[in-house]
């Protein structure tokens, strides 16, 4: 038809309030209040689940007890993000896993304490088997962000 | 067990590029339909049930939009709309195949289109498939969940970005032997190299497009399939399996999988060969269409089809092995890399493994090719879908 075409902008708003459930408000509960980290034990399956959850997927049972966990531990993956996503943290940063002495699984978070102007030297610090310690937010507030790792 | 055969007799797919402008969303699923349709010669009416391949309703921004699409697939038929996020597009075929195999209908349409190029924050979007509790804020996305896994690969098999660049050095000359591929410019190692880090090891020529397109399969009963198609893409195996949820559960001693891996799509591909009567992959198979959005993890889907030992494909793509003219060749349309409307993803990979054994696939076609694979990966490791396409109904 050779007209110019046309477009429309449309701009999704969405609000939730997702409700946490026992288990993981435990889990901020012990962050808040006591600056450590807890897991929940899977005995049939043998393992001490990080993050914390009500039931282990391997055998389908209910988890039974709580574990404190060590605050630090090895690296077992980490990336180098350096691009910025809309509504994401400025490059550059780190985020890895990292398995807790005393867990079983690893947990998420910020990787801080390492310069990152230089992706590849970065990565050779941060390498799988790297010691790191937990930090803690100076006022936790109950979430992901009250914690971040460092190379120990 | 008591199926009845299943064939594919048909498809169509877009010429995929960033945005087409040009059609509207139900538009695109048209072109697919109509294609497909013209290639298996029949009309809409011929049609007794429609598969709809929708992923998550936010990339194009229309909330079950495939009430818009419907329009597309023609009216009063049984419909159903499948979401397994990237597996999307196989998951829907395999639902076909289902319909028919059950001797409940007899020929089957699966269709879908995407617009992702509309969509402003495709990695907002893909950020919400975390949960809000433990992981969302991280923040994760599909580019850093797959770094995650590279980095972990590179550690455990040596794979370095010099083999990640070498896929995407693969894929491109592939593509620009595809018409219909989105990215069809050839690129060099250094190019791949020396292109910005996304989320290191991945760089922005080892990522795929965002794309805009529509795709369409026919499905038919043998007896439909025999009067209507001379060389039909006989669907032998179909398999699906799932992994943990949680990234972290795949690390560690403990770990049941390895985030390396891509252990459940392993076990997806063996559940497809025993349905096909497959035991020897690397003899058996001619040519592989895998889901690999990111060159690194072409890499973990070459070791879960089995064709080598895990890690070995390292070693062997070095070698040229998975080139087009190699002794397996690895995604011949560019694949996923290439072209990435993420609705019909998948399904463009079944299409291209059964353009294969039809011999229909010009510029990119394999020589004498008889069995062909295809696989589909969703979410984060959760929905591995994979299929075994022969020329030799079993």
């Amino acid at each position: 038809m050779g007209e110019k075409i046309l477009s429309r902008i449309e701009k999704w708003e969405l609000t939730y309030t997702h409700s946490m459930g026992e288990t993981a408000s435990h889990f901020f509960h012990e962050i808040k209040n006591h600056r450590r980290l807890v897991g929940r034990r899977a005995p049939k399956a043998g393992r001490v689940l990080m993050p914390p959850r009500a039931f282990s997927d391997i055998d389908f049972e209910e988890t039974t007890d709580w574990v404190p966990v060590a605050n630090e531990g090895r690296i077992e993956s980490f990336t180098i993000v350096c691009q910025q996503f809309p509504g994401m943290p400025v490059p550059p940063y780190a985020i890895g896993f990292v398995l807790l002495d005393g867990a079983d699984t690893a947990l998420g978070g910020f990787i801080r304490g390492v310069d990152l102007t230089e992706p590849r030297a970065a990565a050779e610090k941060l390498k799988i088997g790297t010691r790191v310690q937990v930090k803690y937010r100076d006022k936790p507030e109950g979430n992901v962000l009250d914690f971040w790792f460092e190379p120990a | 067990m008591a199926m009845r055969r299943v064939a594919i007799i048909g498809s169509g797919q877009s010429r995929f590029r960033f945005r087409r402008d040009d059609a509207t969303y139900a538009e695109l699923v048209r072109e697919g339909v109509r294609l497909a349709l013209e290639d298996a010669g029949i009309g809409i009416e011929r049609i007794g049930a429609v598969v709809y391949a929708l992923a998550p309703d936010a990339l194009i921004g229309v909330s079950n939009a495939e009430r818009w699409g419907a329009e597309a697939v023609g009216v009063d038929k049984p419909m159903m709309r499948l979401n397994t996020g990237g597996a999307t597009g196989i998951s829907a075929v395999q639902a076909g195949f289902y319909h028919i195999a059950s001797g409940l209908f007899d020929v089957v349409l699966v269709a879908g289109a995407d617009k992702v190029g509309e969509c402003g924050h495709a990695q907002v979007v893909l950020n919400k498939i975390w949960d809000p509790l433990y992981e969302r804020a991280l923040p994760l996305n599909a580019i850093n969940m797959l770094s995650l896994s590279a980095v972990r690969y590179m550690a455990k098999y040596g794979m370095t970005e010099e083999h990640m660049a070498m896929t995407t050095v693969k894929n491109r000359h592939n593509a620009a032997r595809n018409p219909n591929a989105h990215l069809r410019d050839e690129v060099t190692l250094q190019q791949v190299l020396d292109s910005p880090t996304l989320c290191w090891p991945i760089k922005r020529l080892d990522a795929c497009p965002q794309s805009s397109g529509g795709a369409a399969v026919v499905l038919a009963s043998e007896e439909v399939a025999r009067k209507l198609c001379p060389r039909p893409a006989w669907v032998r195996g179909v398999g699906n399996c799932a992994e943990s949820y949680f990234m972290g559960d795949r690390m560690g001693p403990k770990a049941p999988q390895d985030h390396a891996d891509a252990t459940a799509l392993g076990h997806s591909f063996q559940a497809a060969y025993r349905m096909a009567g497959l035991s020897r992959p690397a003899e058996e198979i001619d040519v592989a269409e895998l889901y690999a959005p990111f060159s690194n993890t072409e890499y973990h889907a070459i070791d879960a089809t089995g064709v080598c030992a895990k890690g070995q494909s390292v070693r062997l793509m070095e070698r040229g092995h998975f080139e087009l003219d190699g002794p397996f060749p690895v995604n011949p349309s560019g694949g996923t890399q290439c072209t990435n409307p993420i609705a019909v993803t998948a399904m463009l990979r079944v299409i291209e493994a059964a353009l294969q054994v039809m011999h229909k696939a010009g510029e990119h076609q394999v020589p004498d090719v008889q069995t062909a694979i295809a696989s589909g990966n969703g979410g984060d490791h959760q929905f591995f879908g994979t299929m075994v396409l022969s020329s030799d109904p079993g």
